[in-house]
């Protein structure tokens, strides 16, 4: 049974450097396969009014449908064209939370993430997704800079 | 209620010519609104035949108290699964990024947490004494069944289209439920309810909140024409429900509930001071509650004020919830209708019953101590406070007693909760608007423009008459609104049964907890 990887990206440059280090990872470790997870950030506790409400379920379907075109697709093109089995998941919760619930789900061995590189004062206050991600994590979790 | 109208008609006849010329606007404003809607208020407050109890309240009682005995006390038996089901314990991972249902609950809420609970309250127990607070609780834990079988019907009978957006609310159920049930009439029911949410939405989902707000703002900064208070809050609600300024509505919406928390809190910060007058303020509600202690119209007073009051804040039966609900994402529409029966609850059995014991412990409320009797002021129609003091400066003094800053946190709270029920609300009233005229741009500013236009109107008159011509729009949603639920409530039992055998066998999934 092949090893499998799941791969955190959030569109931003770091995103990038953590499919690097999976591709490095994956070739190292021989029978790998990627997935490649994007999670949108949502909490079933938001307050929304009640035109959000009536609408959201044509957002939610207009923000996985932008997120797979032109974040997800992209980058399990770019590792088949290097040759590595790879997948794409994209779905709303919390970061932390459903990076873990795909490993779970998926049998991963590992998370690879990337360090957020866009900190602000809400991250300091009230810790970042990867802080979260690490304290939680059910699998082996790496965080490349 | 009707002799409040007529009070209020007479003393405004009877104002010096120099006040009225310095009210100038507002007076002109007010009394042809008070014309304009005197009939309508007149009808649906009519009393039954040889009595002084209002029609309307009886109609709102009975349906409640049927809607309890027609599902076995509902809101009892599943009060723990509709915990439950906001905690989101039985939502399934993979709906995440829809509307939950703690989502669907907290828009309802918003629209319906506000003045009610604090101006609202105060003019029931102003004019019925505590022991309307009594009357209210009843009516909130009985209205819970009626929130239930609306909001279900609402899910049930919605309009989900191509582009993935959802429309519900009475009026979809009305006309696909009569159809499927083969009974005749529901098209038409669903206009009449149409045309009375639109009234309904320009009234106390509207100038009602308008007229409490600049009571508030010119109780703090000093008297000052209303219309520039409508022409502001106006203007703010035109840029966001017409221009699309988005971000005012979310941050009012965030806001808010944070708000209530410290509307609760301060309530509570007041009953642990004055712990020991919540026995006698109890007491009070009790004995109020059957005796009347000397308020208007005595015990029959107390009842009509407490059911009307509770019915204008929770809206249980008035329909409104069941547009606010019906855009969660479930395939069971009864889960909405148990989350929605904590509605009452949250809003009457907790919220309202907060202000009650405030106000009474206060003092605000003139008593004679020899008798132990509330004092009536001159007209007789309510209870004389300290400072002549009605609906929501009652409260705002009542809580000013014990923290002297409050009043100003509760102006800013009841600015807060009229923009976001005035928001709501332009919501229920556009989808009857759209119901009856059709979806277009055009049709659709057509209404928001009005909307905006009534406002002014609303900050501009009296708080007799638009208090009286508030209840009377929301009150006739509650008449097409509970005729319907009476036809349709055998749809709502199936799926009560359907849902309850699932559940007792563990077939409904549950993926938490």
């Amino acid at each position: 049974m092949p090893a499998r990887l799941i791969v955190g990206i959030d569109g931003h440059p770091s995103g990038e450097r953590a499919l690097d280090f999976a591709v490095t990872q994956a070739r190292l470790i021989g029978e790998c396969d990627l997935v490649v997870a994007y999670i949108i950030e949502w909490s079933p506790y938001a307050f929304q009014t009640a035109e959000e409400n009536a609408q959201r379920h044509r957002r939610r379907e207009e923000e996985i449908s932008t997120v797979q075109t032109r974040v997800i697709t992209p980058a399990v093109e770019r590792l088949s064209k290097e040759g590595l089995a790879a997948t794409g998941i994209v779905r709303h919760g919390d970061v932390a939370d459903a990076l873990n619930t795909i490993a779970r789900e998926q049998g991963a061995t590992q998370i690879i993430v990337a360090r957020a590189s866009e900190g602000g004062f809400s991250k300091r206050i009230f810790g970042s997704s990867t802080h979260n991600l690490v304290r939680g994590a059910d699998v082996p979790v790496t965080v490349v800079k | 209620m009707k002799k409040l109208a007529f009070a209020t008609a007479a003393s405004l006849a009877a104002a010096p010519a120099s006040a009225q010329e310095s009210l100038g606007l507002d007076a002109r404003v007010n009394e042809i609104f008070a014309q304009a809607t005197g009939p309508f208020v007149n009808f649906i407050f009519a009393p039954l035949y040889g009595t002084d109890f209002p029609w309307i309240v009886l109609w709102l009682v009975v349906a409640a108290s049927v809607f309890s005995l027609y599902f076995g006390f509902v809101q009892f038996r599943y009060f723990g699964h509709a915990i439950r089901l906001v905690k989101g314990d039985y939502t399934n991972p993979n709906d995440a990024g829809e509307v939950s249902h703690f989502q669907a609950l907290a828009t309802a809420l918003s629209g319906t947490v506000g003045l009610g609970n604090i101006a609202g309250v105060a003019v029931a127990v102003g004019i019925g004494g505590p022991g309307a607070t009594f009357w209210m609780i009843l009516a909130g834990l009985l209205g819970m069944a009626s929130k239930f079988t609306e909001c279900t019907l609402g899910v049930k009978y919605r309009n989900e289209y191509p582009d993935g957006s959802v429309s519900g609310g009475p009026m979809y159920y009305m006309s696909k439920g009569f159809r499927e049930l083969g009974l005749p009439g529901g098209g038409l029911l669903a206009i009449l309810f149409s045309v009375f949410c639109i009234l309904g939405a320009l009234g106390g989902g509207n100038m009602f909140q308008a007229n409490q707000a600049h009571a508030q703002i010119s109780g703090i900064v000093g008297d000052y024409p209303g219309w520039i208070t409508g022409i502001v809050f106006a203007a703010v609600v035109f840029t966001v429900i017409v221009g699309g300024i988005k971000s005012i509505a979310r941050v009012t919406e965030k806001v808010v509930p944070f708000m209530g928390i410290l509307y609760v809190g301060a309530a509570l910060i007041i009953l642990i001071m004055e712990y020991d007058k919540i026995g006698w303020a109890f007491g009070q509600i009790f004995a109020g509650a059957f005796t009347g202690l000397g308020v208007a119209g005595g015990l029959v007073g107390a009842l009509i004020q407490g059911f009307k009051r509770a019915a204008f804040s929770n809206e249980a039966g008035v329909g409104s919830a069941a547009i606010a609900h019906s855009a969660v994402r479930t395939n069971e529409p009864i889960t909405e209708g148990f989350v929605s029966l904590l509605e009452p609850l949250i809003d009457t059995v907790v919220i309202c019953t907060m202000t009650a014991l405030v106000i009474t412990i206060s003092g605000q409320l003139i008593m004679d101590p020899a008798t132990g009797r509330f004092v009536l002021n001159e007209a007789g129609s309510a209870i004389s406070t300290i400072d002549g003091n009605t609906g929501v400066a009652l409260t705002s003094a009542a809580f000013g007693t014990s923290i002297g800053w409050f009043p100003y946190v509760l102006a800013v709270a009841v600015v807060l909760f009229a923009f976001s029920t005035m928001i709501s609300w332009s919501y229920y009233g556009l989808k009857a608007w759209t119901y009856l005229f059709g979806e277009g741009r055009v049709k659709e500013l057509v209404f928001k423009v009005i909307f905006c236009g009534f406002i002014i109107v609303g900050a501009a008159a009296n708080l007799g008459p638009v208090i009286d011509f508030s209840d009377a729009a929301i009150f006739s949603m509650a008449v097409v609104n509970i005729f319907a639920l009476y036809f349709l409530m055998r749809l709502v039992r199936r799926e009560l049964n359907s849902y309850g055998a699932r559940l007792s066998r563990g077939e409904i999934a549950r993926y938490k907890g």
